[in-house]
């Protein structure tokens, strides 16, 4: 009963939210001078306060991207925490310009909430961590072993579909939380650890010996996470694909936030100097000036460098890039050409 | 005791000695012998032990299992929490340590205090905190007339909001950057000041002689009670923006520092109800014989003796508004308790979740334990003024 109210409510609000979608985000953050950003009230390496009290994390960065794309400086930006519940909401409602929160992907999110998700930044996915000592490096090599799971999601029956899709049997023990499931997997109650790709490497910093706990590669269910604005403002939206869209490319062309500049005064490649605003007039697509492209990376750098920054190799979370490397070395990010 | 006066002690006895008189005499009379000492078993440690711990198979049996469970819990939570612990340095110093990280609360610690405020404004929230601590001791030791306490009360959030927002002559800080202890302290006590007379109103509204203010106050309170204080978040946070014109916004924390006041003013105007039920009816008779009007008579007959009645369920109310300015992180309003939730999920430093929130459980026992002792001593002093 309460469950059909609220959908009634939501459903009522969400046509109220859609007649009025029509205004415009670019000219309203603009004339704010300052881009509001639906963040996480905590997710390790996406977005969090640090001790200096300021947001970092993959996610924030994203913004930051937009906001010196659009207002030449990353730090115009008024965060707002978003419960898990709020994060559609609150871009439907234009509380927030844009919502850069690990949001999965969905049909019903994009097609019945009010809003439009613009790229997918970061390919989550469950996958299974193992101890060093057992020597397995695939994933398909786990017959007849245990498995931790956090109860009642879809983890357990992802296992199991895994497990049933690959021949191999798996026993899963379930557990009521991610941590208990972990804690229970340190201590040998089963030999392996599943849950979402970016929660084991955060989960794993917090063993007592994380260079014992390996990641295996298969990632076996689909969790694409993408920033999202509001339905309708189709400017807006493109204006946000776009600059991400950028930040790939650009890994794609060698462009970093150390060589940007030197790039742009050197440069041949036509498409490398389209992008940098040398040549050419893509700026003008997004309504912005031609140096969109230079400011953001200057901010934050290649998409290959923001994930590193937060999941690379030097990082504690040390996440191989997997689905999140380039198309060129076997992954899913593919920027469209900019031209 | 038979009163004999002191005239007559030297007839009945003489002061010379007479042997055939049977008057005292010292050296004859029954002197008792002195109590022995009780047994060793019954006094000293050994004594109460005996007494308050090993009385009875049961009692011995349940000392010796709670024994057993503290010698077990005891030892590894003080070596943990002291002996192990890691006071200083960073996070690599506390990945080594089997103890608990206190590091992490002093790199976190003013996060925790005001949330991502501009640290080069702290120095703000930190006077206001100030201010709020001169008040709180103002009040509890009696410095200050009470109207004048009143006034400084009413204008201490003022000043805490100037303090801490900005405007006139101060940077603004928005409010999405406000947070932490600071956040859950402005919510409570903003909470506490204006639910306190609303809820005082709606109690009288809901005993008025006119049907439509009664039906009004029920039609407010019992709705609100009878929904729980999530609830209300969720709707000033997430639904109510909806239904606004997309160019009007109302910030998210003034929603939920209206709705918490809503539901609280509900709570309290119960309470507030219960004492006046408990006011004689002699009372109102008497105060309307003396010509009283309305608004006088319950100013100065009727509540003083209502409130007085019901203050130590008022202070509860109070102590639970405290508590429940927790809920506000389900709405992404980053309050103390959320913002060590957030600051343990800081990549750096991660892994120290229950040292956050031991510390979070000291500063909320403390904060509401010393609400607890200033209501009782309140109510020692206000029933003392009633005798």
């Amino acid at each position: 009963m309460q469950k059909t109210l609220v959908c009634l409510f939501a459903a009522l609000a969400i046509c109220l939210a859609a007649s009025a979608a029509q205004a415009d985000t670019l000219e309203k953050v603009k004339a704010a001078d300052v881009l509001t950003l639906g963040v996480s009230e905590g997710v390790p390496g996406f977005s969090a306060p640090d001790s200096a009290g300021k947001w970092t994390g993959f996610d924030v960065d994203m913004g930051r991207a937009v906001a010196a794309a659009v207002l030449g400086d990353p730090d115009k930006i008024k965060y707002v925490p978003l419960a898990s519940k709020q994060k559609v909401v609150a871009v439907s409602s234009g509380q927030v310009d844009l919502t850069s929160r690990t949001t999965t992907w969905t049909m019903k999110r994009d097609a019945k909430q009010g809003i439009d998700f613009t790229v997918v930044v970061f390919y989550d996915g469950q996958g299974f961590a193992v101890k060093k000592e057992a020597g397995v490096t695939s994933a398909k090599q786990l017959d007849g072993a245990s498995a931790c799971v956090t109860a009642g999601t879809t983890s357990e029956l992802n296992v199991a579909d895994f497990a049933r899709a690959n021949n191999i049997k798996l026993e899963t023990v379930v557990f009521e939380s991610k941590k208990e499931a972990f804690s229970a997997f340190l201590s040998g109650r089963c030999d392996a650890f599943t849950t979402d790709m970016s929660q084991i490497a955060s989960l794993r910093t917090t063993a007592p010996n994380p260079a014992d706990i390996v990641i295996l590669p298969e990632v076996f269910s689909k969790e694409p996470l993408s920033p999202l604005v509001k339905h309708g403002d189709n400017q807006w939206k493109d204006l946000v694909t776009w600059v991400i869209y950028g930040l790939i490319e650009a890994e794609e062309k060698g462009i970093t936030q150390a060589n940007v500049l030197e790039m742009k005064a050197k440069s041949q490649d036509p498409t490398v100097q389209r992008m940098l605003g040398v040549s050419g007039d893509v700026g003008s697509f997004l309504n912005l000036d031609n140096d969109w492209l230079v400011r953001a990376i200057q901010a934050v750098g290649n998409y290959g460098e923001v994930y590193n920054r937060y999941f690379g190799p030097g990082t504690t979370f040390d996440l191989p890039r997997g689905l999140n490397d380039l198309w060129t070395r076997g992954g899913l990010m593919y920027a469209m050409p900019i031209r | 005791m038979p009163h004999v006066p002191d005239a007559l002690a030297p007839l009945a006895c003489p002061a010379a000695p007479c042997s055939d008189t049977p008057c005292a005499r010292p050296a004859e009379a029954f002197v008792p012998s002195p109590a022995l000492p009780p047994p060793p078993s019954a006094v000293g440690p050994l004594g109460w032990l005996r007494a308050n711990l090993f009385d009875g198979w049961f009692n011995s049996l349940l000392t010796l299992l709670c024994m057993a469970f503290l010698a077990a819990v005891v030892p590894p939570l003080v070596s943990w929490a002291l002996l192990d612990a890691c006071f200083t340095g960073d996070a690599s110093m506390c990945a080594q340590s089997s103890g608990a990280c206190w590091t992490f609360i002093v790199h976190k610690f003013r996060v925790l205090m005001v949330g991502t405020y501009p640290p080069a404004e702290a120095w703000r929230p930190a006077l206001a905190g100030v201010l709020l601590a001169t008040m709180v001791g103002c009040t509890a030791w009696r410095r200050l007339r009470a109207a004048a306490l009143a006034v400084l009360w009413l204008l201490l959030p003022l000043a805490a909001l100037w303090l801490v927002g900005g405007g006139a002559g101060l940077a603004p800080v928005d409010q999405s950057q406000w947070g932490g202890l600071m956040l859950s302290v402005g919510l409570a006590l903003v909470g506490i000041l204006v639910s306190i007379p609303c809820g005082v109103l709606l109690a009288l509204g809901r005993r008025s002689r006119i049907a439509a203010v009664r039906a009004l106050c029920v039609g407010i309170i019992e709705p609100v009670r009878g929904v729980p204080l999530i609830t209300i978040l969720f709707m000033a946070s997430v639904m109510f923006p909806l239904f606004l014109p997309p160019d009007m916004q109302i910030n998210n924390l003034l929603r939920v520092q209206i709705g918490m006041i809503l539901f609280s003013s509900a709570y309290m105007a119960e309470v507030v109800r219960g004492g006046l039920a408990a006011v004689p009816k002699g009372q109102t008779d008497a105060a309307k014989a003396l010509g009283l009007g309305y608004w006088k008579m319950q100013a100065f007959v009727v509540l003083p003796q209502a409130l007085r009645h019901v203050l130590p369920s008022l202070v509860g109310r109070c102590i639970a508004l405290l508590k429940d300015t927790s809920l506000v992180i389900i709405v992404g309003l980053l309050d103390f308790l959320g913002m060590a939730k957030a600051a343990s999920q800081d990549q750096q430093w991660l892994g120290h979740d229950a040292e956050a929130y031991i510390f979070c459980a000291l500063v909320y026992w403390l904060l509401c334990f010393g609400m607890s002792r200033w209501g009782r001593s309140i109510e020692r002093r206000t029933a003392h003024r009633a005798r």
